[in-house]
């Protein structure tokens, strides 16, 4: 495992010719997670558009060490693993479709047992079987948590991973994101509450101009 | 590299604010010129009569649209490769005036056409493929405008525009093909008057005032869009017009 | 983390493929819309020029192609949009595969949903307005062969406008100079056909097109989902 997953540099984004933030810089090593907090609208999901590389940074770079993505002009699923605030699943497929379906697209195997598995250690077996359309929006967050378990990402963009979950989901998320900094693995996420993670991290304040 | 200095707005600006007033001066001259040559010394045609006399529009506006749009292109190839602000403004400043150009020519086409034979409207290969050439540029108009972000606006204008480009020669040949299947329409434009060397001078002159025309007033227009484009920059807030627009408006 | 096979493009590819037929067959009516529209102008040009045997031999082919134009134009709503909405799109763009092979994958399951039936019902049509069986063997060749061109080109429009105002009637000037060509070339090998003169050229033409935008829209359409996605 590398020492560091991804460095960010003096990042800046601009949004209808208003500079939302500039000078972002920040590292994140393997086994860490950071925290972007700041106030609606300061540009927290944009900074995790840049790092996912779909939105261009107005200045600076986003730096992957692995030799894979030093040809690679963008990072893909096989390295980061994006949870946006559309969660990227189709309201027509079942829950238990949405998992396998999402990991064929993205060029990797998942058999229906696994995803089903994945969805009982989320807490949504008795929902894995029904369209994402009659899911509560709690249900909903937690089908697209349940695409974490069987990504082979090491790095875990997420906006808002916690909002809409009840207390039990929140702790189920919760376990969820600290067994994947202890094996190693990396998280950036923004919040607007505490998510209480444990290990080594970070808080990064949008809005103040700098990295915390 | 000196061309890639005046790929920044903030240096073309002044170039352009040199040029186009050059460029609109000589292409009046020339205008006059050609117009005098075309209405006043030119022979009429033996077959045509003085009516004719209008192609000395039609020409030079047909061309010049297809050259603004095979220039829109070659911006927006620059603009896709090297990623430069400019090159989506140079494109957007372009449109207009090939897209007036475009009607010009459908317009002049149809006055000709009336009283040569007797209908304002013909399916002739060309007039028909100029009619698409209109809608291609009034479908990037109608795109960039409805774009708000400015980057993406000008990125997608340039992918219509290199789209439509590279099927100009298609649409072209498909409509040549489908203009000789069906073989109504006894007359067209492709037989030509016979060019006495008088007619190809007015055509040539006219053709060049046309072009210098369309250059001056896309630097012209190029301004005004680096103006707005730019308006939160330093310099664009230091230049004299600025200030006194400002000062006159009563602002700080 | 879990360890899972390495990505695979192909395997991307397919999955979008069956992803995307399995979501339109548990949502018939949205593409059966676009063939009922196509049914529906078939039918309105008879009653509007009158049921003249001649006369509607003539405008057949021409009546039915661009009928079929426009409900293939119709049906691009469905290609782009939902999976911009909620999220599909963006991760697509973020998927070990191309994003011009998965949106390859998207427009070939669009044209099994919206084009083949086209295809399939232009002979029954065709019947109504009086065509020869070898006109309507050659419409039918020219439709299977045009409408897939029809909506490699219509995906990029539909990908430029994503989320734009007035998108659709945007999209549709976009896309009608970019149509011309395919629009001459199929009627007019079926009109070929009709007058005995064979349309083996035109459907030249038509294959050649169909290469040219089988290998470029995909990449033209990717950078147009990505500006979207920005």
């Amino acid at each position: 495992m590398a020492s560091w997953v991804l460095t960010a540099m003096d990042l800046a984004c601009q949004k209808a010719q208003r500079t939302l933030f500039e000078g972002v810089s920040f590292s994140v090593p393997a086994g860490s997670w950071l925290h972007i907090e700041g106030g609606n609208g300061c540009g927290k999901t944009s900074l995790l558009r840049i790092l996912c590389g779909l939105s261009p940074a107005a200045r600076g770079q986003v730096l992957w060490p692995s030799a894979r993505h030093a040809l690679r002009l963008r990072p893909d699923r096989s390295v980061l693993h994006y949870i946006g605030h559309a969660l990227g699943l189709k309201p027509d497929l079942t829950a238990c479709e949405n998992l396998c379906f999402d990991a064929q697209a993205s060029g990797l195997a998942l058999s229906r047992e696994q995803a089903l598995q994945a969805l009982a250690e989320q807490g949504l077996q008795s929902r894995a079987h029904l369209p994402v359309r009659v899911l509560s929006q709690g249900q909903r967050q937690g089908v697209a948590l349940a695409r974490l378990r069987t990504s082979p990402a090491s790095l875990w963009v997420l906006d808002e991973p916690l909002v809409g979950l009840d207390a039990q989901a929140t702790a189920t998320a919760r376990a969820l994101l600290q067994s994947h900094v202890d094996a190693g693995g990396a998280i950036v996420m923004t919040s607007h509450h505490d998510v209480g993670l444990q290990g080594p991290g970070a808080r990064l304040q949008l809005g103040a101009r700098g990295a915390a | 590299m000196k061309l890639f200095h005046y790929a920044a707005p903030q240096h073309f600006y002044p170039l352009a604010g040199r040029l186009w007033p050059a460029l609109a001066v000589l292409a009046t001259a020339l205008a006059l010129a050609g117009l005098w040559v075309g209405f006043m010394v030119a022979p009429s045609d033996a077959q045509q009569g003085q009516a004719y006399r209008i192609i000395y529009i039609h020409v030079p506006v047909s061309w010049l649209a297809m050259i603004i749009y095979l220039a829109m292109a070659f911006w927006s190839v620059l603009g896709l490769v090297f990623n430069t602000r400019l090159s989506g403004l140079m494109t957007r400043a372009l449109a207009p005036t090939g897209a007036l150009l475009a009607f010009l020519s459908l317009w002049t086409g149809a006055l000709w056409g009336k009283p040569m034979w007797g209908t304002y409207w013909v399916w002739d290969a060309r007039l028909t493929s100029m009619l698409i050439l209109l809608f291609l540029y009034l479908g990037y108009i109608a795109l960039t405008s409805a774009i708000e972000d400015p980057r993406r606006s000008d990125r997608a204008g340039a992918l219509v525009a290199v789209v439509g480009a590279v099927n100009v020669p298609i649409i072209y040949f498909s409509v040549q093909w489908w203009n000789t299947l069906h073989q109504g329409a006894s007359v067209s434009f492709t037989q030509s008057p016979r060019m006495a060397s008088v007619m190809l001078t007015g055509m040539l002159l006219m053709s060049l005032a046309v072009w210098l025309y369309a250059a001056a007033i896309a630097l012209w227009r190029v301004r005004s869009l680096i103006l707005v484009r730019e308006s939160h920059a330093l310099w664009v807030q230091l230049l004299p017009e600025v200030q006194a627009h400002r000062t006159l408006r009563g602002a700080t | 983390m879990n360890a899972l096979a390495l990505p695979s493009p192909w395997q991307a590819i397919s999955g979008v493929l069956r992803r995307d037929l399995r979501m339109a067959l548990r949502r018939k009516s949205e593409w059966l819309g676009a063939v009922f529209f196509f049914v529906l102008v078939a039918a309105l040009f008879p009653l509007a020029i009158g049921p003249e045997p001649d006369t509607l031999r003539l405008i057949g082919p021409g009546v039915l192609w661009v009928a079929a134009l426009l409900a293939s134009m119709l049906s691009l709503g469905r290609l782009f949009e939902a999976d911009h909405q909620d999220g599909s799109l963006e991760q697509l763009a973020l998927s070990a595969a191309p994003l011009s092979w998965s949106i390859s994958a998207k427009l070939l399951a669009h044209w099994l949903i919206s084009g083949l039936p086209l295809v399939l019902l232009s002979p029954l049509l065709g019947l109504q307005f009086g065509l020869a069986p070898e006109a309507l063997g050659m419409l039918a060749l020219t439709l299977l062969i045009g409408t897939p061109v029809l909506s490699l080109l219509g995906a990029i429009g539909a990908a430029l406008t994503l989320g734009v105002r007035g998108g659709g009637v945007l999209q549709s000037l976009l896309l009608l100079p970019l149509y011309v060509p395919v629009l001459v070339f199929g009627t007019g090998a079926v009109d070929a056909q009709m007058r005995g003169l064979g349309g083996q050229a035109h459907v030249s033409v038509l294959l050649a097109l169909l290469l040219a935008t089988a290998a470029l829209s995909p990449w033209a359409c990717a950078a147009a989902v990505r500006l979207a996605l920005e």
